[in-house]
């Protein structure tokens, strides 16, 4: 035995090293027909640990006070060495954070990869977009900027829609009573050490849930259901080093996209920072055209649409909280679309554009055609919601091969 | 009942009530940790009353004083527009005030104020909390036809009158709140104050 492995057998007595290593990577059946869609979850992977490294380094000059926060930032984007490239991974990052999380998700519903057995990791998964959707709330407050303050200010004040205790919930989470340096100090715990937590202990459980049952492929076949007389999937190929090498291309690829954006259009035309944040908090004027940030846009939009202030909050949250049912409203036998009617897809395609306009109309005013526009993009967004069940259950489907195709 | 001297119910008793006291337990460390989220002392203590010399405040014109960290708007409202007020009550979500906590009740009548022309009011929109913009004058606007002079919010559209009482058709609930405010002098107002010459 060589000394390598002599070392390997003595952590192997323990922790189990190598049985983990194999159990997730080099015995990890994945199947062999990934397509495109299948690099976004890896992305996704690569996006957090870029928000959690540069994070860290932003940590190290950003100063939390209602008084300073702006000028630490103006510091690190001006005096601190390299600080503007850490600050505009971190920003941008934020943005393709949320591209790469929406690709990953159209994913899952073209091929049904929340259906039974998966429901836990559609809800994992949606658990985590709903704390990233908290992080870079929060995390967009920290600069102080106008947008800091008044998106603050609109978001914490839906909680105020609540009957009864609403005005004083909103108290507490401000923790005074108007957005004030102590709001953005407890911000800034909660976005550097609370949620990032809680964030990556979701991701653990999401990846757990995976393994177990194993990934979804575009064709929605079962690999497990053909194997070698060694137990192995005939349609599967050890995720190490087969993905990890296919996925490494695909990583530079992208990275290659991100530092572009990152070095000739950082700010996205005030889609990714907006215009007003340029502008230090004021807490006695409103910009004149508030926007969220466009990854909120479309709940945004479906906020706005009601003249209700309760029923605008209610509709907002049931937006983020009928995908988390998705699982059970999908009635359908087959899992990937290629197998589903054409209702199906056309459905899925006008869903998947519709939300895209949601999301532009929630950076627009909300006024004349816009408004209108914002009214039928809300009925569509839940119609589809609402159909799947009747729809599913009822519409004849292609049969799927036993096998996976390429 | 026994299972190998195993006295089932009695265990099921114990991790029962272990449970419980942990429960208790539990609440009661979390006490502390959601009590340190309410406003501390030091922010309780700076609602210091805010002074405003009005006296430069012309008819139709506004003026913004910071009290609390909130914009409080102090308006001189025209003959005209004083006059329009009472004639708006079908277009109001609350003309009548009827929800108290929005107004002292010196301010609980359709001026919602002290004094006909001069209106103290919170600029802090009852939706979610933006800063109303000022249309005074009665003319159309592109948020609505027969705008009859008012403030207008830019974040989602609510619009309210010149009393802050909020129009029909806005996703604000309740009209604009009008903070506790007295005149030290004719010149003189100081908000947060609700005697007369304190």
């Amino acid at each position: 035995m060589s000394k390598m492995s002599d070392f390997m057998g003595w952590v192997d007595h323990r922790i189990p090293l190598t049985a983990t290593f194999e159990k997730h990577m080099s015995k990890y059946y994945a199947p062999k027909n990934f397509n495109f869609w299948y690099f976004f979850g890896v992305f996704a992977f690569l996006m957090l640990a870029n928000q959690i490294l540069t994070g860290v380094w932003l940590t190290m000059s950003f100063t939390p006070t209602a008084e300073e926060a702006f000028a630490s930032v103006e510091y690190i984007m001006r005096d601190v060495e390299m600080g503007w490239l850490i600050r505009y991974m971190h920003s941008t990052g934020a943005s393709f954070f949320f591209i790469v999380i929406y690709m990953h998700m159209f994913r899952g519903l073209m091929y049904g990869s929340y259906q039974k057995p998966r429901e836990l990791i559609w809800i994992f998964g949606m658990a985590i977009y709903l704390m990233l959707m908290a992080e870079a709330f929060m995390g967009y407050v920290l600069p102080w900027g106008q947008m800091s303050y008044w998106g603050a200010q609109v978001i914490i004040s839906l909680f105020s829609a609540i009957p009864i205790v609403g005005d004083d919930l909103v108290t507490w989470i401000k923790g005074d009573f108007l957005i004030s340096g102590i709001t953005l100090n407890r911000f800034f715990a909660l976005h550097v050490i609370a949620l990032p937590l809680v964030i990556v202990a979701l991701v653990f459980l999401h990846i757990v849930a995976l393994h177990e049952v194993g990934s979804n492929n575009p064709d929605g076949v079962d690999i497990k259901k053909y194997k070698d007389e060694e137990g192995r999937p005939l349609d599967g190929v050890p995720f190490h080093p087969y993905y990890t090498v296919h996925d490494l291309v695909g990583i530079v690829v992208f990275l290659f996209v991100f530092c572009f954006v990152i070095f000739f259009w950082p700010e996205g035309n005030g889609y990714f920072l907006e215009h007003a944040n340029f502008e230090e908090a004021n807490g006695l004027k409103t910009p004149a055209h508030i926007a969220p940030v466009w990854y909120f846009g479309a709940y945004y939009t479906i906020l706005r649409v009601v003249p209700d202030k309760l029923f605008g909050v209610i509709l907002m949250g049931a937006a983020i909280a009928i995908l988390f049912v998705l699982p059970w409203l999908d009635r359908s036998p087959v899992k990937s679309w290629r197998y589903k009617g054409w209702i199906s897809r056309i459905n899925l395609v006008l869903f998947a554009l519709f939300f895209i306009l949601l999301t532009w109309l929630g950076t627009q005013p909300a006024t004349g055609v816009y408004a209108k526009l914002g009214m039928v993009g809300t009925v569509v967004y839940f119609g589809w919601f609402l159909t799947l069940p009747f729809i599913s259950a009822r519409e004849k489907t292609k049969p799927v091969p036993e096998r996976v195709t390429h | 009942m026994s299972n190998d001297g195993v006295n089932n119910g009695r265990r099921r008793f114990l991790i029962a009530t272990t449970a419980v006291g942990g429960g208790i337990g539990a609440v009661g460390v979390a006490v502390p940790f959601v009590k340190s989220w309410n406003p501390s002392e030091k922010a309780k203590a700076a609602g210091a009353p805010a002074k405003a010399d009005i006296s430069k405040v012309e008819p139709g014109s506004m003026i913004v004083v910071e009290w609390r960290g909130k914009p409080v708007y102090v308006v001189r409202r025209t003959d005209e527009v004083i006059g329009l007020l009472e004639g708006l009550a079908d277009e109001l979500k609350d003309p009548n005030n009827t929800v108290t906590s929005q107004q002292p009740a010196y301010a609980n009548n359709i001026f919602r104020s002290r004094k006909e022309d001069l209106v103290v009011v919170e600029g802090v929109c009852t939706h979610l909390g933006c800063a109303p913009k000022y249309f005074p004058e009665v003319k159309p606007q592109a948020f609505q036809d027969n705008w009859k002079g008012g403030f207008y919010c830019p974040c989602h559209g609510s619009r309210f009158d010149l009393s802050g009482r909020v129009l029909k058709g806005s996703p604000a609930g309740k009209n604009l709140r009008i903070p506790p405010y007295s005149y030290v002098d004719e010149n003189t107002l100081i908000i947060g104050v609700d005697e007369e010459n304190s």
